[in-house]
């Protein structure tokens, strides 16, 4: 069975946002290379924002992912007010954070009980889950809910769950009020069960064992899990403000992909996301987050990309409990938005988006028109270091029938959640030879 | 718009009826809806098969449809071929938003050389496959119906959904969101505020978003039937707005809609 040369394709990679496919090269059994193909269609973001009046930047973003349009409109706001030298107020910052709160809550569920989970168990789909027994389905069920509390606050902060409307530069186009607060506070109240219960029945999935000495990079705060704002840092020492990210990072172009790669400068692959937030920002979350963290069996640090279905629901716990303090702490500020004069400049920011960092630069001119745009989305960031991942685990599959082989491997990928509309502004497994 | 009379979702039929949803080039939000549907989801796939569904299911794509959801606009050489084999998969095809019904945001570029795009984003374009334009479905098959949005609205999904699986007609409405306003009493925007909103001109759809939120619309819906986008226009000069600014409102998620290429044709 050794003779030759054997590929092992995933021709569309199901259970991921977007459209990729992957293919391992074998020869000899032993794995040659791996291309984590991302065929989505180019939309050319970074061309078309170009003449763009620079308020119109947070509606256009957003349309780059419907699965986190916030993560765009919080880069692209904070990016664009670094560079008109605004800063928000207190209240307007507190409600960013409870949007991105309310994102990282549906996206992450979505992942965990519709994409991620029915790979543990062993289902095509969460739906056949749900199906297959009154058990399964009351967890599917209660994730839903969940997921709805999620987008309760996308729908209250934002207008509406997907390309959300109330965003602005500057600030929002109108404050909440007090009854809709508290009504938006009692539903998250009544879904923090539901987070532990998540919590724990992920926690008892059997993870497969790895461990890899991999390049951790996420924001951080002084004070806070991170979300908005903080430095960006890495398990090797990175520790650098915004605007130094093109001296660290650099896009490459692959053949095999419309989809460009992000890698350090002068090094490689790197790991950024939820597990990558957990080993940098442990300390941050709050001690009931920490407690629920260590009663899930999650340690720390964790090196195993297969717990990243843990730390996801770490966070979604973590993030119901932040909005319901960041609502019952809330101070309605005097105006919605602070109002600006635009200016030529340039401005640069890093957000979590739930997939991992997010940054976006722009260049505006005189009359507040994008002369130029950047944006590196998670995704992008994470292809190499998900193709390094395959690198290692493919031999360890050689033997199974190849739709079993191609499952296993599209396990591995989803570890990262990839975001394919992200990434082309894209993912198909193939496996080759053996 | 009114469909073709079928019956192709009526359950009297056995087996269920199969539901393919499809995915071109865009941002994945238009099929999300049907996953944001938290308190439908269990009982549609109870009542319909999800026979195919990338997104959400490792299930293959294999056999024929029902119905077919299609998101995301004609952007990449291959697709062509894939729309056509949809349509010919399908026996009802449904268009979902923006982008599969118009080309959506993505079609901006068409207002400029696809070459000049590449280079803005890519080192080495020529390992990119595109096609010079982003093009909706309807440049190449049959629609049956167009769902509007950016995103759709899920609430008018399952309206169509539950319709065609009573045995009607699915329909939905077209009337201007000027109209919403009116009848769920939200202050006019344009007129207390001098805002320029789109709402007159726009389809119904989002639950008078925007201006509930005291910003004015920006045209997610896209045209309503018969808009008179030049008086709109003229309103929006008389209140201070450039060329180059109203020009930009009829170029967003509709930029290749007939009605707003037009309007914006005059304002360059």
């Amino acid at each position: 069975m050794s003779e030759g040369t054997r590929t092992i394709r995933i021709e569309a990679l199901a259970r991921v946002e977007g459209e990729g496919a992957l293919t391992v090269h074998l020869r000899e059994g032993r794995v040659e290379d791996v291309h984590f193909r991302i065929f989505e269609a180019p939309r050319f973001f970074e061309a078309l924002l170009r003449g763009r009046d620079l308020t119109e930047v947070p509606d256009i973003t957003a349309r780059i992912c419907g699965i986190c349009p916030v993560a765009y409109q919080m880069s692209a706001c904070h990016a664009l007010e670094a560079a008109l030298g605004m800063s928000l107020p207190s209240p307007l910052r507190a409600l960013r954070r409870l949007l991105y709160c309310g994102e990282w809550i549906e996206s992450h569920v979505l992942h965990i009980a519709f994409l991620h989970a029915p790979d543990f168990l062993r289902f095509e789909s969460s739906i056949a889950m749900a199906q297959s027994s009154p058990e399964l389905a009351e967890q599917v069920r209660s994730a839903l809910q969940l997921k709805k509390a999620g987008n309760a606050i996308v729908n209250l902060i934002g207008g509406r769950e997907i390309h959300p409307i109330n965003v602005r530069v500057g600030g929002f186009y109108r404050i909440p009020r007090q009854d809709e607060r508290a009504a938006l506070a009692e539903t998250l109240r009544a879904a923090r069960d539901r987070a532990h219960a998540l919590l724990r029945w992920v926690a008892a999935f059997e993870l497969p064992a790895a461990d890899h000495d991999y390049e951790f990079v996420a924001l951080r705060h002084d004070d806070e899990y991170p979300m908005n704002e903080g430095r960006l840092v890495s398990n090797r020492g990175l520790d650098i403000a915004y605007a130094e990210f093109p001296n660290e990072f650099q896009e490459h172009q692959v053949p095999y992909s419309n989809a460009l790669q992000c890698r350090r400068k002068g090094g490689g692959a790197y790991f950024v996301g939820p597990l990558a937030r957990w080993n940098l920002n442990h300390d941050r979350l709050p001690p009931e987050a920490q407690q629920a963290a260590a009663e899930s069996g999650l340690t720390w640090p964790c090196r195993n990309p297969y717990a990243s279905i843990v730390v996801r629901a770490v966070e979604v716990l973590f993030a119901v409990d932040e909005a319901i303090r960041l609502l019952d702490t809330f101070e309605p500020p005097a105006s919605a938005f602070i109002p600006f004069e635009p200016v030529a400049a340039e401005g640069v920011w890093i957000t979590e988006a739930p997939r991992g960092i997010l940054y976006h630069r722009y260049v505006i001119d005189t009359v507040g028109k994008i002369s130029e745009a950047v944006i590196v989305p998670p995704t992008s960031q994470n292809q190499r270091q998900i193709e390094e991942d395959l690198i290692r685990f493919a031999p360890s599959v050689l033997d199974l029938p190849d739709d079993d082989a191609a499952w296993r491997c599209e396990q591995v990928v989803r570890n990262y959640d990839p975001c394919i509309s992200c990434a082309t502004h894209s993912l198909k497994l193939k496996v080759i030879g053996r | 718009m009114i469909a073709q009379p079928l019956t192709v979702l009526n359950t009297r039929r056995a087996p269920r009826p199969r539901l393919g949803v499809f995915k071109f080039a865009s941002c994945d939000g238009c099929q999300l809806s049907l996953l944001d549907c938290e308190d439908e989801l269990l009982a549609v796939a109870d009542r319909v098969e999800i026979a195919f569904f990338r997104e959400a299911t490792r299930r293959p794509l294999e056999g024929s449809f029902d119905v077919s959801l299609v998101e995301g606009s004609v952007s990449a050489p291959e697709q062509e071929a894939e729309i056509r084999d949809v349509r010919a998969r399908s026996r009802f095809l449904i268009t979902l938003g923006a982008c599969a019904s118009h080309g959506g945001i993505q079609a901006l570029r068409n207002f400029s050389r696809v070459d000049d795009a590449l280079a803005i984003v890519y080192a080495t374009p020529e390992t990119i496959s595109t096609l010079p334009s982003s093009r909706p479905a309807s440049d190449y098959v049959h629609v049956d119906l167009e769902l509007p949005g950016c995103p759709i609205n899920k609430r008018q999904l399952l309206s169509v959904l539950a319709q065609m699986l009573s045995g009607g007609k699915p329909r939905i409405d077209q009337h201007a969101l000027c109209l919403d306003c009116k009848r769920q009493n939200v202050v006019c925007v344009l007129v207390a505020h001098g805002s320029p909103c789109l709402g007159p001109v726009t389809s119904t759809g989002c639950g008078v978003l925007c201006p509930s939120y005291d910003r004015p619309c920006f045209s997610c819906f896209g045209p309503a039937p018969q808009p008179n986008t030049a008086s709109l226009a003229e309103r929006f000069q008389a209140i201070g707005l450039s060329a180059d600014h109203i020009r930009r409102l009829f170029q967003m998620f509709y930029n290749q809609a007939p009605e707003f290429l037009e309007e914006a044709r005059r304002h360059e």
